[in-house]
């Protein structure tokens, strides 16, 4: 039987944590104001930051360029890190970048099996799926199985690539190009780019259109 | 360290049941967006780096891990390194204020004014090594065995196994050192691995590559 066969639900909810919590953090919060050691004003700044700036949008951008500009995507391939910082995305979580590029013959995936790494500058913070334990288990054990859940399914020739993030490397999947989009621009194109086909668990369609997967 | 962080192809964790993407809010509770900000701001204090705070949240019950949500694994590990920095008492977390006696302390907190710079300067991890890669693109690998009691970032599950370095990455700071709060360099490589490689034949679904990034010395060579 494969892991997946059961349908179980979760037995910990993790998007209604124990409202224990919301005090628990609480008190460490205003112990840590007290202690001058956070500033309450930093902390909205943070979270204003990956809630309404840092976001999967950055990531849109990159792939919609590349799409569109054969010499910016040769530069993504080669120097991610320099290409990205080129459209103004750099920092934190983003500071090694690769870009792996989705062909029809190799699709990519990304994972963090030990922890969560994820390339914040492009995508912001990763979804709770991602950072799920039966996400990181599956995805370097039964990629097509995890691919099937997100209602992905590859033609059997295409091989799978998982890139388990270990170290400081962030990858981006650049997706491929749906077809019928020729004429697009790359507003429209960014448009189209969805998180999960920048992480590889989707590819990229035209609504109504043709799937390429 | 091998312990439930280490999820690889670990089995009988249920589906993973995405929320739609176009639905899915960045936080899930007030309390996991003050958590989270409360991580990053310590963090900036400077008194540990990026290995040590996973090592924090790593160093649970394994049992308490994965009964915890992300966030609350979060608090967790950010509490256990604030004491072991000294920064908080246990006594001063149990009761949620400073000690009467308590010096104010030297550190000096984030600033608002200073987020958006000190996030885009991020920290890079390139670390100079005066010696020659021990491994050339092409070469067979073989991962070590070795299930080192700290911190460390080899997966469990390619410990042992045999693939070819596709790509050095330059020298990167060397994790299990780093998270005792010593920086050294190591060269670090892409490894690929043939799921057959890895799994034998019980990987479902056919044949896959897997790519992880490995540093010197986890790594033998396989004439």
């Amino acid at each position: 039987m494969s892991d997946h066969d059961d349908d179980h639900p979760h037995d910990h909810d993790h998007t209604h944590p124990p409202s224990e919590m919301e005090l628990k953090v609480k008190a460490l919060e205003s112990l840590l104001v007290e202690k001058g050691l956070v500033t309450t004003a930093a902390l909205d700044a943070l979270i204003d930051t990956y809630e309404h700036e840092i976001g999967p949008r950055n990531g849109a951008r990159v792939v919609a360029k590349a799409w569109s500009d054969a010499g910016f995507k040769q530069w993504l391939l080669s120097d991610a890190t320099a290409a990205i910082a080129s459209l103004g995305f750099t920092g934190r979580q983003g500071e090694h970048m690769k870009v792996v590029e989705n062909t029809t013959e190799v699709h990519n995936l990304v994972v963090c099996t030990l922890c969560s790494c994820y390339p914040w500058p492009v995508l912001g913070l990763p979804p709770v799926w991602y950072k799920s334990a039966p996400y990181r288990a599956r995805a370097v054990s039964d990629p097509r199985g995890v691919l099937a859940e997100f209602g992905t399914a590859l033609d059997k020739d295409v091989e799978i690539q998982v890139w388990d993030s270990t170290a400081e490397m962030r990858y981006l999947v650049l997706p491929l190009r749906p077809p019928g989009t020729e004429s697009w621009s790359e507003d429209e194109l960014a448009e189209l780019v969805t998180r999960n086909s920048m992480i590889g668990v989707e590819t990229v369609a035209v609504p109504g259109g043709e799937d390429i997967a | 360290m091998r312990a439930a962080h280490d999820l690889g192809g670990l089995q009988g964790l249920g589906p993973i049941a995405p929320e739609p993407e176009k639905s899915e809010p960045v936080f899930h509770a007030e309390w996991e967006k003050r958590m989270f900000a409360l991580t990053l701001a310590c963090g900036f204090l400077g008194q540990w780096n990026l290995d040590e705070s996973r090592h924090a949240r790593e160093r649970q019950r394994s049992e308490d891990y994965l009964k915890n949500s992300y966030y609350e694994n979060w608090w967790v590990g950010l509490r256990r390194l604030l004491i072991e920095k000294g920064l908080v008492s246990e006594r001063e977390l149990n009761h949620a204020r400073p000690e009467a006696h308590a010096e104010p302390s030297a550190l000096s907190p984030l600033v608002a004014e200073r987020v958006a710079a000190i996030l885009a300067k991020g920290g890079p991890v390139t670390m100079p090594v005066d010696r020659l890669p021990g491994f050339a693109v092409g070469d067979r690998v073989r991962v070590k065995s070795d299930a080192p009691a700290g911190h460390t970032r080899i997966p469990g599950y390619i410990r042992g196994r045999i693939g070819k370095v596709v790509e050095h990455h330059g020298s990167h700071v060397f994790p299990d050192t780093s998270a005792k709060g010593q920086r050294t360099g190591e060269h670090l490589f892409s490894v690929a691995f043939s799921s057959e490689a890895v799994w034998g034949g019980s990987a479902s679904g056919g044949h896959f590559v897997l790519r992880l990034d490995m540093w010197e010395p986890y790594l033998d060579r396989v004439l």
